[in-house]
């Protein structure tokens, strides 16, 4: 019969926003940091981000296309993975091992699990892991200038001397290629925020709660130039904004991200304080992401007209 | 003053109620037969009082409701009867229904009663009511005289009218309300004179700014009625929604209104309150929207229940581009429907056309967690998980989750950006448990 029209169960229309249009928005966000970077550190920081970028959507379109499923790189989630690896590798990374890192962050951390949602690990924070693991050397020289030193975090750490807590604003230091500038990244945020991408709740709890962590064992008491520099430094604001709000593996209940948030927090103080490195985003994040589901479990949002003592019907 | 809302809730993207909105209502005479469904509403469906080869006449009442939660039926045409079969209805099923050849003589059932409403104890207007055949004209269809009569009457506080209209392209209780204010006054009076102590509050959404003058205007000086302005959200006009928003009391899925001392009516339910209180009149006519892009003239009809909806498209100057959807009320909550042949129901609020369908536009893809769903369910609860509950057939798990607290408004489904059919799968889980307990 021709006059038989569409039927489907309401509703009938949908939102113009889709998980593409999204993607898109984060990459729109990242820019400010990626350009900055590249203008920062040069030639090899571009490769760096092309060669992450491209590495992680083909492995996604082979993976899919040898296990027979759908090829999804047109939603650029793949992009976004690769992109956030690179940002968060040094400018000077041997390519081949940033496309090594990409490979295991979409196949094993991301694919392996189900794709796109599916998986419990931020897949491109899966990937620095893996490459601070298996390359720990290369992941922690830091070339500025053609000098090769540390980072502001590190001399922080081993001299408990803040340093030049302008150029850790602008970026103008060494570091990874995307985590440097705060007011690049700050910039993506706000259009974050004003399209309603990500959730205020995750960065706002997690910079409060690292705050005051800090202030109560980071050694220096109340003193806002060493919290200033422990903001500015590493990849707290990338990890904050970027990284930890991540969709997939945070928690979906209000509630449960403010708790994540906080968490967040203390995890990053107690390593970066406590532990033998300087940084301490990647894992804070790695490992609350495995605490996601018994977070969700326990923040499930109590419903419209909840009363005491629910009437059985 | 503060803004009176709820939490969650959409704001869809286009609200398409600038098609229709500036024509007035008009009679709309049908030309091919009539076919009045038994079942209109929620409850036992009506069991017929005519056979094949009566004469009937306009007002006639045709069924009788069978059973507490049932609702009368009246012929809304006068003719011969030509035969009660089952029909398709917008929901999809076949409903047994009286089929009526029209004679066009309109000849009318006369009314005696000829007491105004003031004349009247508050049972004589219960009764009349019942009589009429009201039910709920949103689109749910629960009776109106059993909701006007709770246990616990004496203690309603808030009578309160759903002028909200929040779904979009819909303007007909938008033109009930700037054409005849004064009416819908007259029935909430009516409504609020069957309680000891209640007091009307009749809600707008803050989009309709001329409707809120106009019965601001009609009200005037009455101290039991209270005009109140609404945000313009999507579901506002949901009972469990607007009872907070005008309230901020909360009913869940277990309550009733009035266990919050509150009831709601629709606007067009108020005016058919009024008709059959005042005029004694039956519910046979409802406002019908006729709209959508693939419509040449949108605009309101007033339209004979049982009209043929093939009908209204042709009066609305027919197809400009073949429709790919079709949908009973609207695009938020109402049904696509595969064919026009279906008639007009009490329940019928609009007839939309759309030349695309954005659900077939959509595919579904991997959930990415990112939570709207859960930020935009005004029953607070959890569409991305519950869903995934439903499709896995986990009963228990699913009504532990709150499951059951869902009022299908489809804003999940709405905003999912991976255009996950959340709506769907949750509404059909619901359903099965609903018909196993039906069984215990």
């Amino acid at each position: 019969m021709s006059d038989l029209y569409q039927v489907s169960s309401n509703p009938h229309i949908r939102d113009k926003s889709t998980t593409a249009s999204i993607m898109r928005d984060v990459i729109i966000a990242l820019l400010p940091a990626t350009v900055f970077g590249i203008w920062n550190f040069g030639i090899h920081a571009a490769l760096n981000v092309i060669v992450a970028v491209a590495v992680a959507v083909i492995a996604e379109a082979a993976f899919q296309h040898f296990t027979k499923q759908k090829i999804t790189i047109m939603d650029f989630s793949a992009a976004v993975t690769g992109l956030l690896l690179a940002l968060n590798v040094p400018p000077s990374f041997p390519l081949w091992m940033t496309a090594l890192g990409a490979v295991f962050a979409i196949i094993v951390a991301k694919q392996v699990f189900g794709g796109l949602g599916q998986n419990f690990m931020n897949p491109a924070l899966a990937g620095r892991v893996f490459l601070f693991l298996s390359f720990s050397q290369q992941m922690t020289s830091f070339t500025y200038d053609g000098v090769t030193g540390a980072t502001p975090l590190r001399l922080l750490k081993d001299s408990k001397e803040v340093t030049g807590l302008s150029k850790m604003f602008l970026g103008t230091e060494a570091g990874t290629i995307g985590e440097t500038s705060v007011i690049a990244l700050l910039i993506g945020t706000v259009y974050l925020l004003v399209k309603k991408i990500i959730d205020y709740r995750i960065p706002l709890y997690y910079l409060l709660s690292f705050v005051i962590c800090m202030i109560l064992f980071g050694g220096h008491g109340f003193s806002p130039e060493f919290l200033a520099a422990q903001i500015c430094g590493g990849g707290l604001i990338l990890g904050a904004f970027f990284m930890a709000t991540d969709y997939a593996t945070s928690p979906i209940t209000p509630v449960g991200r403010i708790v994540f948030g906080i968490l967040l927090g203390i995890l990053t103080a107690v390593f970066r304080v406590f532990g033998p490195n300087a940084e301490g985003v990647s894992y804070a994040i790695i490992f609350c992401n495995l605490l996601v589901p018994i977070i969700e479990k326990y923040t499930v949002p109590k419903m419209f007209g909840a009363v005491k003592n629910k009437k059985e019907v | 003053m503060s803004v009176l809302t709820f939490k969650g809730g959409v704001h869809p993207h286009n609200d398409g109620k600038d098609l229709s909105k500036a024509s007035p209502i008009a009679d709309y005479i049908p030309t091919g037969e009539i076919a009045i469904p038994l079942a209109q509403h929620i409850g036992a469906p009506a069991s017929a009082l005519v056979k094949k080869g009566d004469r009937v006449l306009v007002n006639q009442k045709i069924g009788e409701a069978s059973g507490f939660i049932s609702a009368n039926i009246h012929s809304s045409v006068s003719g011969t009867v030509k035969n009660i079969e089952p029909r398709l209805v917008a929901s999809g099923d076949k409903v047994l229904s009286i089929i009526i050849e029209n004679d066009g003589l309109y000849e009318t059932v006369p009314v005696t009663d000829k007491r105004s409403a003031d004349e009247l104890s508050k049972e004589e207007k219960l009764k009349l009511i019942k009589e009429a055949g009201i039910v709920g004209m949103g689109g749910a269809g629960f009776p109106t005289s059993v909701k006007l009569a709770p246990k616990n009457a004496d203690d309603i506080e808030y009578y309160i009218i759903n002028g909200a209209e929040c779904e979009p392209y819909l303007t007909s209780d938008y033109r009930r309300m700037i054409e005849t204010p004064e009416l819908i006054v007259k029935g909430a009076k009516i409504a609020i004179s069957l309680f000891k102590k209640a007091k009307a509050i009749i809600a707008i959404e803050d989009n309709k700014r001329d409707a809120v003058a106009k019965i601001k205007e009609a009200v005037k000086g009455d101290p039991d009625i209270e005009v109140k302005t609404v945000y313009t959200k999507y579901p506002q006009g949901g009972e469990r929604s607007l009872i907070y928003a005008t309230t901020g009391r909360m009913v869940n899925s277990s309550m009733l209104p009035a266990d919050v001392n509150c009831v709601v009516n629709n606007i067009d339910t108020v005016y058919a309150i009024y008709n059959a209180v005042e005029n004694k009149l039956p519910l046979t006519h409802r406002i019908v929207t006729v709209t959508g892009n693939a419509i040449a003239n949108p605009q309101n009809f007033r339209v004979p229940i049982g009209t043929n909806l093939a009908e209204l498209v042709d009066a609305a100057g027919g197809f400009t581009e073949q429709p790919e959807k079709i949908i009973s009320g609207g695009p938020m909550m109402g049904m696509a429907l595969y064919n026009l042949n279906i008639p007009v129901t009490k329940g019928t609020s609009a007839l939309l056309c759309f030349t695309g369908d954005e659900v077939k536009a959509n595919e579904p893809s991997n959930c990415i967690n990112c939570g709207r769903c859960v930020s935009v369910c005004p029953g607070r609860i959890m569409p991305a998980r519950l869903s995934v509950l439903a499709q896995n057939g986990d009963k228990e798990g699913f009504v532990a989750l709150n499951g059951m607290e869902c009022c299908e408004c489809g804003c999940c489904s709405y905003i999912c950006p991976a255009k996950r059919h959340l709506t769907q799968a949750i509404k059909s889980m619901r359903k099965q448990v609903l018909a196993d307990r039906k069984k215990k």
